[in-house]
């Protein structure tokens, strides 16, 4: 695990995934434990909603079900704003 | 650790002998996560049958699941054999109209919004189920 510090926020979730994702940009709300993510981005194109899903996952690895107790996700091609 | 796992095998047999299938806390009847009983209701206001395994009595049919699927979260819902998605997933494709197209069942002409709660109908299935 990372430096990050051991409550998660939703700036936290949304900064990594914008950092993640080529051309994402996201919504993120949450209490620290369950957290609910929009994400738009370019990298989605062409993918199904399994992959994007999974891109998104793959932010976060092994913290997701641990120190992010759940991510609920929806995704839409598109270009950031 | 490419020697035989017959617990990742017995998994894969369950996905591959249920048409529909889904991995979740709990059973069908008491769920034990929001999450799970969303897909529940969802899945029984589709109106299909469908088999269902508690992930909870044994912490490595979890660990198997999400090493096989390449999915790490619980629920997850199978038809034919293939990983359809999470609660999200099944929640956008219900109210599209997708899922149950997929069910092979008729969407409704204006799809209702996700039902919240289960009504306990279906038979869950035992890990022992599938030995």
């Amino acid at each position: 695990m990372s430096a990050e510090s051991a409550v998660a926020t939703p700036e936290e979730l949304k900064a990594r995934i914008e950092a993640g994702i080529p051309g994402a940009a996201a919504t993120v709300t949450g209490d620290g434990h369950h957290f609910n993510a929009v994400i738009t981005a370019s990298a989605f194109r062409g993918l199904s909603r399994i992959a994007q899903h999974r891109l998104v996952y793959e932010v976060f690895g092994a913290e997701i079900g641990g120190r992010i107790h759940a991510l609920s996700i929806q995704t839409q091609v598109g270009e950031p704003a | 650790m490419s020697e035989t796992n017959p617990l990742r095998e017995e998994i894969q047999n369950a996905i591959t002998e249920n048409p529909v299938l889904l991995f979740m806390k709990g059973t069908p009847d008491q769920p034990m996560c929001g999450f799970s009983a969303r897909t529940v209701a969802i899945l029984q206001s589709v109106g299909k049958p469908f088999a269902a395994v508690d992930v909870l009595p044994d912490p490595r049919i979890r660990q198997e699941l999400s090493a096989l699927s390449n999915w790490p979260t619980v629920p997850q819902l199978f038809v034919n054999g293939e990983l359809v998605g999470g609660c999200d997933i099944v929640t956008e494709m219900y109210e599209s109209g997708e899922l149950q197209q997929s069910l092979g069942a008729e969407a409704e002409e204006a799809p209702a919004p996700a039902p919240d709660v289960a009504q306990p109908e279906s038979k869950p299935l035992s890990i022992e189920d599938l030995r």
